[in-house]
């Protein structure tokens, strides 16, 4: 026991750093609706702890002095005796009733209107669109899209490397917001339904598939912000993390500068990079990088993908899967009659990584990964996890198959 | 005595299970009734079917009032396609008929049929949000390769409330599946 | 009817062996099959819960998450529907034809049935486990127990077990429900008016209503989802004019009812109780009956407070922030008449009592919790988080289930025949309370710091309160099974005989018959003066 009051000590005197706060209290607030519902928070809080109190020492008091042990005798009334009586026993209740409608219930009110009124003075509007397992943002008037992935390695997950700081709180792009600025957000699915949360915003709204949702932050101080998935979506749910970075105006104008042209530099290095021609080793590293990345929370760091749900990778595994996904794996030819995955042709195999499989969990790539991604992770998967395939796909395939798709 | 005792029972216990099967009822009659919740608060920004021409003749152009209408997409997995709004921002008259689109290509090597479904924030807005023609009214078919452009007529109520200054279209399509 | 006069003829010899149990239409025998059916199932809960603490001690993932997502699932529906309700229905028939003075329930074959459908539904819930080792399918129901569609349209078989669960166990307590109406309208001994009913009895009565009322439209709903998932409708699907939303709102039209389906039962057994062993009468009777009334109807009308970062108009929002707060009235209307009937009484401590009063406390908690929860916007924030799990495993754990562990060591002795071991009932009482709250109270501070519920693992800053709240669970689980030894023991006929009174205390009809009670429980009905 005085190991586990040490253990409990130790937890609630260690301030933490990630939340600049400590980690029971709620993340400092930077947002209107956020310090409204801390302010809330903190009065309820108050009040139901004064009830609890005052209605467990009345308890204990009876629980002391009406014992039979100390001689107590029992009364027998059941119901309040008098008028008066009647009176002043619905006390309680009058004073439950007064916080309920009047303490809680008008700030209440007006907290509704006020996180309801995502229009007034709102100037930029911001799209996040949850998919499984990651988050697009989109900025409809600027022309900037995105995806955010979460970037902790597989191994920090399964304990065979150290945690950082932000372990499974850090994504390879975050949201880039302007402070001091209403941004109205507004929400969609892919999938399934999501729940984009930011803790120090006060905000949580779902996102549903085929219909809008919205809410709106007011950031007013810069810093990065983080939180994560809030409604189960399936296996990847608790690796969806919201990163937020609210930068100043200036800041938030170069960003939006430097991403339009990083657009621009992606569009030409890629014609670049589909002109160059790399070595195995060169395309097997880079591979290995964009499959954690992208390809290991289905098919397992391991490759051998989840037995019913995901394919393995690794050839000359046995495996189970709905019938339709069956089906589309030999019409591609990548499983054996005798429902052996084998590496298939390398042609289709492009067509599946930039397509996906319709009507299967397989997504497509072709929007989120270049032509070296897809390049260096097919040759990658052809050349690991026990395959020898000895396939080298240089980008110029993949822009040859993306060109040949495009054709009527 | 054991006899009248079971006879009451027996209508009891019929009268409850009708009971139960009106709740049961309820729960399907749940689906309609709340489709017309949505249509009546706006819920999930749905909107109507068409509107005929004859119907918005004689309606006055509201020119004082400029309400911004911005359009967004979205492309559900297991269709292949872009699809973009033609305009995606535009500012416009409430009682303005207005003509805008969305293009939509297919670039992979097969046909595909999707449903456009459209969702508008405010919900408040959506009844007064009104198609004259729709891309989103009926299936559409993209052949492997091809590229389009789809018309999109709509006009908003001039009865829409005062504070609403500023609404989101979204259009999202969503794969058919035909059925094999 | 025949079934009742084979019964008489057969008074003395009853079948023996498992054909006794299959086809019993004795209230009495189908109250112990439903309590000790609760029983193991309570277990099998519990051990989940044990696997999602562990894999939760560490930020690190020991099981995959597609496993997590199928433990916590199965968990929540367990011990929602087989451990909870199979529990107070299990009381239900055990005590009501004893209470009001009848030689059975109304409609024994129906119970027998009834609980009969419970144990292939458990099994549907537990077997996608088994059946994903040998290969088939990818294993039980992933979805949460809320199952929001599109998710659980996506779903593995699992799924579809569950949505046959759902029928099976929906088809039982319906059975049930209807039966006990029928009992408590028609089988009254002469003299038990309506208002004479005992306080357990009237609460059943509020429940059975309920659940007619609101477990046919998920039946009706889980009929969609499956009709989605097969036969390729589009109630949930937005593509074909469907909502995925419409499924929260028929899931939770049934879902919030159901918190007060498990509640109410044991708020109605526990004013016996602190009378008993306070030695005076309960305070309060008409204020409680009337609450019980306040809350069923209020329940059905609150529904979607559980949506409310689901998008939904002002109006809306308020209405159901504010008929949602209204709940907390004539729920400490309850408070006040516990605290009222134990007041100036003559009290001991005996087992029963320490779980009532420890009800009190931890109900009180997930109560207060509740209200703070009602508030549209600060919900944003709780909503989904370990702040919301914490809540309603106080207001789940610390009132029903800490109920049905008061009425059982209460009735156990009536049941059985034996007193059972006060002192382990301590032991039990003092490790559950320090168990209980070592587990969720760090996980309300988790909630408000940003965990959200669901998730095998977490942010390095949720580490310490993890930690402790699962060495809470241990202690938790653990003190669990010094209630199974107890319930062992006691029926090995290890202990003292009990008395006809049981408890200095006690009043009430059951308390006049012998301790274990005839097998027809009054042959001739009593007058109730």
């Amino acid at each position: 026991m005085a190991l586990l009051s040490g253990l409990g000590l130790a937890a609630l005197v260690a301030p933490d750093a990630a939340q600049a706060r400590y980690p029971w209290e709620f993340p400092t607030p930077v947002t209107p609706v956020a310090k409204e519902t801390l302010w809330v928070h903190n009065i309820f809080l108050t009040f139901i702890s004064i009830v609890f109190v005052v209605v467990l020492s009345i308890m204990l008091y009876s629980l002391f002095f009406h014992r039979k042990s100390r001689g107590a005798k029992a009364a027998s009334f059941t119901a309040p005796r008098t008028k008066l009586q009647f009176a002043l026993s619905t006390i309680p209740f009058l004073i439950l009733a007064f916080v309920d409608y009047v303490v809680m219930g008008i700030p209440a009110y007006h907290a509704v209107l006020a996180m309801a009124n995502t229009r007034a003075g709102s100037q930029m509007v911001v799209k996040v669109t949850g998919m499984q397992w990651k988050w697009q943002y989109e900025y409809p008037g600027l022309h900037i899209k995105y995806l955010s992935t979460i970037t902790t390695p597989q191994a920090q997950i399964h304990d065979q490397a150290p945690k950082n700081k932000h372990f499974l709180r850090q994504v390879n792009h975050p949201l880039v917001l302007p402070v001091n600025e209403k941004i109205r957000v507004i929400l969609a699915s892919k999938d399934v339904i999501h729940s984009w949360w930011v803790p120090a915003f006060g905000v949580k709204e779902d996102s549903i598939p085929g219909f809008l949702r919205e809410t709106w932050v007011k950031i007013d101080k810069p810093g990065v912000y983080r939180g994560q998935c809030a409604e189960l979506c399936g296996v990847g749910h608790a690796f969806m993390p919201v990163v937020v970075d609210a930068v100043s105006d200036d800041q938030f104008k170069q960003w939006v500068a430097k991403e339009q042209a990083r657009e621009q530099a992606a569009k030409a290095q890629q014609a670049a990079a589909t002109a160059v021609t790399y070595t195995e080793a060169q395309l097997v590293t880079m591979g290995q990088k964009v499959f954690t990345a992208n390809c290991a929370a289905c098919h397992q760091a391991s490759g051998m993908g989840i037995p019913g749900t995901f394919p393995p990778i690794a050839a000359g595994h046995a495996f189970s899967a709905a019938p339709n996904m069956i089906a589309q794996l030999r019409k591609r030819g990548f499983i054996t009659p005798g429902g052996k995955i084998v590496e298939g042709p390398v042609a289709s195999h492009i067509n599946i990584v930039l397509q996906g499989i319709a009507g299967t969990p397989m997504p497509p790539f072709g929007a989120s990964l270049s032509n070296l991604d897809i390049a260096s992770v097919i040759t990658f998967e052809r050349n690991s996890f026990g395959n020898h395939t000895g396939d080298i796909v240089q980008p110029a395939q993949v822009q040859a198959a993306r060109a040949a798709n495009q054709k009527p | 005595m054991p006899a009248a005792g079971a006879g009451r029972n027996r209508r009891l216990t019929i009268i409850l299970v009708i009971v139960v099967l009106g709740f049961f009822g309820f729960g399907f009659a749940l689906v309609p009734l709340y489709n017309s919740f949505c249509k009546l608060t706006g819920l999930n920004g749905k909107t109507g079917g068409p509107v005929k021409a004859s119907a918005v003749a004689g309606m006055k152009v509201d020119g004082a009032r400029e309400i911004k209408v911005g359009f967004t997409s979205a492309v559900m997995p297991g269709l292949n396609w872009k699809f973009k709004p033609l305009h995606p921002d535009m500012v416009v008259h409430p009682g303005a008929i207005t003509t805008t689109g969305y293009v939509v290509s297919n670039p992979s090597d097969h046909a595909e049929t999707g449903q456009a479904i459209m969702s508008i924030v405010p919900g408040r807005a959506a009844r007064y949000f009104k198609k004259l023609e729709c891309f989103c009214f009926h299936q559409e078919t993209i052949k492997a390769g091809e590229f389009r452009k789809m018309k999109l007529v709509f006009f908003i109520s001039p009865k829409v409330p005062k504070d609403v200054r500023s609404i989101i279209v979204s259009y999202s399509f969503f794969p058919v599946k035909k059925r094999s | 009817m025949n079934a009742a006069h084979a019964h008489e003829a057969h008074h003395d010899e009853l079948p023996r062996g498992i054909t006794r149990w299959l086809f019993t239409t004795n209230h009495k025998d189908i109250g112990r099959l439903y309590i000790g059916f609760s029983v193991i199932m309570f277990l099998v809960g519990g051990i989940l819960a044990m696997l999602i603490r562990t894999e939760l001690l560490r930020p690190t993932l020991l099981f995959p998450p597609e496993i997590y997502n199928q433990i916590i699932t199965v968990h929540g529906l367990v011990m929602v529907f087989a451990a909870v309700m199979p529990a107070t229905t299990g009381l239900a028939n055990y005590l009501i034809p004893m209470m009001i003075g009848a030689p059975d329930m109304a409609l024994p074959r129906l119970n027998n049935w009834g609980f009969w459908l419970l144990p292939p539904a458990a099994v549907l819930l537990v077997m996608p486990f088994f059946l994903m080792l040998f290969g088939i399918g990818n294993g039980a129901i992933d979805t949460g127990w809320t199952m929001y569609a599109p998710l659980s349209v996506q779903g593995g078989i699992g799924v579809d077990f569950a949505i046959f669960a759902i029928y099976l166990m929906g088809a039982s307590s319906l059975l049930s429900s209807i039966n006990i109406i029928v009992t408590i309208f028609n089988m009254r001994a002469p003299g038990m008016t309506m208002m004479k009913l005992p306080i357990f009895v009237w609460s059943w009565l509020i429940t059975a209503f309920l659940l007619i009322a609101v477990f046919p439209p998920l039946v009706a709903g889980a009929t969609m989802l499956f009709a989605d998932r097969h036969f390729g409708t589009h109630f949930f699907n937005a593509a074909g004019g469907g909502d995925p939303v419409l499924w929260e709102h028929l899931f939770w039209f049934f879902g919030h009812p159901e918190v007060y389906i498990l509640l109410l039962p044991t708020t109605g057994i526990l004013p016996h109780i602190l009378s008993t062993f306070s030695r005076k009468p309960i305070y309060g009777y008409k204020a409680q009956v009337y609450s019980f009334w306040a809350i069923g109807a209020l329940s059905v009308v609150v529904w979607a407070h559980h949506m409310f970062t689901s998008g939904m108009p002002v109006a809306a929002q308020l209405y159901f922030m504010y008929a949602t707060m209204a709940i907390s009235i004539p729920v400490a209307v309850l408070f006040y008449c516990w605290f009222a009937t134990i007041w100036q009484g003559s009290m001991t401590f005996e087992t029963p009592m320490l779980f009532a009063l420890g009800y009190i406390v931890l109900f009180g908690v997930g109560g207060l919790t509740g209200l703070v929860l009602s508030d549209a916007v600060a919900d944003q924030q709780y909503h989904n988080s370990y702040f919301l799990v914490a809540h309603f495993h106080y207001a789940l754990f610390g009132g029903p289930v800490m109920g049905i562990i008061a009425a059982t060591y209460y009735y156990l002795p009536k049941i059985t025949g034996r007193m059972y071991s006060e002192t382990l009932g301590k032991w039990h009482f003092w490790q559950t309370l320090v168990g209980f709250n070592l587990t969720f109270i760090p996980q309300f501070f988790l909630g408000i710091a940003g965990m959200p519920r669901r998730i095998p693992d977490y942010a390095l800053q949720f580490a310490h309160l993890n930690m402790l709240s699962s060495i809470g669970a241990y202690i938790l689980g653990s003190a669990q099974l010094l209630l199974v030894y107890n319930l062992i023991q006691v029926m090995r006929g290890v202990g003292k005989k009990a008395t006809t009174q049981v408890w200095e205390g006690a009043q009430g009809l059951e308390f006049t018959l012998s301790s274990p009670p005839p097998y027809h429980s009054f042959e001739t009905q009593p007058v109730i003066q």
